[in-house]
């Protein structure tokens, strides 16, 4: 009786249900294991920190191309986020059981989603801070800034966890995930960048345009990602 | 269930099209250095301006970059009719057009960035849509070609694929739209094609090149799609060789011990 | 009756191995089978083909009435694979894991105490993370999240290995307790002597063959099922 309640119509109610329980519990095992905290943002911002050194602290430069360094860093500490992210799940056999549950796959793939998305928001706050630091930015528009920010974390998770999952598994995994995911988030650091420079007050870009390209982008992934999602997991 | 098959990719029609093509690109070569007289216009001043020899780059690079899209095209087509039919028949499609279209998109962007040295001063413009378009798709396919050569089940490989192969195309429109919004304040608006007007030899040793290259394309095609078929069958023979000593590990474990 | 399993003429590979090379085997629903044979005769890969995690590459076969060609993940919600891996999360505790599962498999609370309790894994251990239990500890709890799913069909991969005396016990129990409650139980194990008391019936597992029925001397009750299901037309 439970299998038949899982089918009937209530399932998108439940894909929601399930989206959320594994988002809590990827991000409760991230809050309790702190390696995003401990590890990845000291990494980002030590990134950032380069930047500083390899533009040989010219602060003018510095504040033109901060947009560019913010999200080149974001893109690079995503990618340990979502490596992490499927190696949870494949430490101890996790992942056989995900798929054993019966829960539905565009529920996995949501909720793993949200969690990227949700510790990509919080590490563009921290190195938004840090590039208003160290860089000398003063920030001119905070509303397109949140919305940028959020739109392009759900793009860079929703595109990431498509490809997490395609070469989860795989014993190159390391090595692939950037070659394969790079060059599809490529209109999110254009984007991204774009509207931040708007937002930062360096340069006139349109932002709020370019934000239309960052929804268009998380919209098309996440749709793309949930239907695909299924196939993908299928692989014994 | 093992087939005899020959071990060779070619056959009459790619011997035919082999021929072809090497009859092609050797007038080809001849009309395009003896017969297209280089590039120059006189100025109202005098001057000579133009692109001189290097114009001669066009029977290369712009055949190059209709057959990588071809390719590209190919393959998206391809993966949606693996989609569709399951059958292995698509993947190998897939795999092969692949792989030729990222050789000609190699191809296309090094003779358009020697071309670009004399014409535009600069090796790379990256302001020009369709060349960073073409750089993110072939990126993006050799990608692709990464994935394809882990080992993998057949039908495992096939998926992956053909979601790296739609995600690609998606991806590919993407970039063209973002990266022409990006630059579109730039002065390098224009697209690389000449705009102004084209001799007649110059005309006819490009549709000449196109016909060429297709030969080619179908040449490399059936060798590639061959050979992904042979690489099946010998995977298929090595599949039932181990087969067979598995059951022949399982009957030597039955005189081992005492029968039912 | 449904039978639990059937497979005919199966065939499964990893990579180009093939682990299973065309297995025949019936299992009635209720039964208790014991899958015995040498270490890479494909025991392992036979429970997975089962749970509905690895796939045919020829033959057919029907898990708890679905089809494992199509319909494997009809059949994965109701079943318990319990393998070399545990499947939990070492930074969560006991009782938050078992609840993970639990809420996955759509189970409510009460089955998460009542598992907890029947492992005997309260109290503070209920609140320890994965991460710092003892093998057996582990193995305990990862029983625990597989019993809060109800399933139909047991799998179970050496759930002696590596165990105290108190913890093979408990997976003495969980058989036991399962097979009360009418489930089908299939299980690899060395530890032949600790089965015998349930009195299942052994299968031989070879080279990626089934050679079902032995009448070897570990198990004088071999019942001779599946020959005969052999020579039945699915």
């Amino acid at each position: 009786m439970r299998q038949t309640a899982r089918m009937v119509p209530l399932r998108v109610t439940a894909v929601f249900r399930d989206a959320w329980l594994i988002a809590g519990k990827d991000l409760k095992i991230e809050m309790r294991a702190r390696v995003g905290i401990n590890q990845i943002v000291p990494f980002a911002v030590t990134v950032l920190v380069l930047f500083a050194f390899a533009l040989d602290t010219d602060q003018e430069a510095l504040r033109t191309y901060a947009p560019g360094l913010f999200w080149v860093t974001v893109l690079l500490a995503s990618l340990l986020a979502i490596g992490r992210s499927f190696a949870v799940d494949l430490a101890d056999g996790a992942s056989d059981r995900l798929l054993l549950s019966g829960i539905d796959p565009i529920a996995v793939f949501g909720g793993k989603a949200a969690a990227i998305a949700i510790q990509l928001v919080v590490l563009e706050v921290l190195l938004a801070a840090g590039v208003v630091l160290l860089f000398d930015v003063t920030v001119h528009r905070y509303g397109l800034l949140v919305c940028a920010g959020l739109a392009a974390a759900v793009g860079v998770a929703t595109a990431g966890t498509l490809y997490g999952a395609l070469v989860s598994g795989l014993g190159v995994r390391e090595t692939l995930l950037p070659m394969l995911l790079l060059p599809v988030v490529a209109p999110v650091l254009i984007g991204a960048t774009r509207a931040f420079q708007d937002a930062f007050g360096v340069a006139g870009a349109e932002g709020w345009a370019w934000l239309g390209l960052l929804a268009g982008f998380a919209a098309i992934y996440g749709v793309f990602g949930a239907l695909s999602y299924g196939a993908l997991l299928e692989e014994a | 269930m093992s087939t005899v098959v020959a071990a060779t990719t070619s056959s009459k029609a790619t011997k035919v099209l082999g021929w072809l093509t090497l009859a092609g690109f050797s007038v080809l070569v001849a009309l395009a250095f003896a017969w297209v007289p280089e590039d120059t216009r006189i100025t109202e001043q005098g001057d000579v301006v133009g692109q001189f020899d290097a114009v001669r780059l066009m029977f290369v690079h712009v055949p190059s970059a209709i057959l990588a899209y071809t390719g590209f095209g190919l393959t998206l087509l391809a993966s949606l009719a693996y989609l569709r039919w399951r059958t292995d028949w698509w993947d190998m499609m897939a795999h092969a057009s692949a792989e030729i279209g990222v050789v000609f998109g190699v191809l296309t962007l090094a003779t358009g960035s020697i071309w670009g040295r004399p014409t535009w001063q600069t090796w790379w413009e990256w302001g020009d849509v369709r060349l960073v378009t073409t750089l993110v798709m072939v990126l993006v396919f050799v990608g692709y070609l990464a994935v394809r050569r882990i080992p993998a089940e057949t039908a495992v490989r096939a998926r992956r694929s053909v979601v790296i192969a739609l995600v690609g195309a998606v991806n590919i429109v993407i970039v063209n739209r973002s990266v022409d919004w990006w630059e579109n304040r730039t002065l390098h608006q224009q697209s690389t094609l000449i705009a102004r007007k084209i001799r007649d030899e110059t005309l006819f040793t490009l549709s000449f090149s196109f016909a060429v290259g297709m030969v080619l394309f179908a040449w490399l095609l059936l060798h590639r799609f061959r050979l992904a078929y042979l690489e099946g069958q010998i995977e298929q023979l090595e599949v039932d060789e181990a087969l067979e000593e598995r059951r022949a590990e399982a009957g030597l474990s039955d005189d081992s011990e005492e029968q039912p | 009756m449904e039978p639990a399993v059937r497979l005919r003429a199966a065939v499964t590979l990893l990579g180009r191995f093939p682990a299973l090379a065309g297995v025949d085997l019936d299992i009635t629903s209720g039964e208790i089978v014991l899958l015995k044979g040498p270490n890479g005769a494909g025991k392992t890969t036979l429970l997975r083909l089962c749970a509905g995690l690895c796939s045919l590459a020829s033959g057919q076969g029907w898990v708890l009435g679905h089809d494992l060609n199509d319909e494997r993940r009809m059949v994965r919600r109701r079943v318990a694979l319990l393998g070399h891996r545990t499947g939990l999360y070492d930074d969560l505790t006991v009782a938050e894991n078992v609840a993970f599962w639990a809420r996955a498999a759509g189970a409510g609370g009460t089955d998460v105490d009542e598992a907890i309790e029947r492992l005997s894994l309260t109290g503070r251990l209920a609140d320890t993370r994965v991460g710092r239990l003892s093998a057996g500890q582990r193995r305990r709890a990862s029983i625990a999240s597989l019993v809060v799913r109800r399933p139909e069909l047991w799998l179970l991969d050496e759930p002696h290995a590596g165990l105290d005396q108190q913890s093979r016990d408990t997976v003495d129990m969980l058989v036991r307790g399962a097979a009360a409650a009418e489930a089908t139980v299939v299980l690899a194990t060395h530890e032949l002597e600790r089965i015998q008391v349930l009195k299942p019936r052994v299968v031989s597992v070879v080279g990626g063959m089934v050679r079902s029925g032995s009448h070897s001397a570990d198990a004088p009750n071999g019942e001779d099922g599946s020959t005969e299901g052999d020579r039945r037309v699915p």
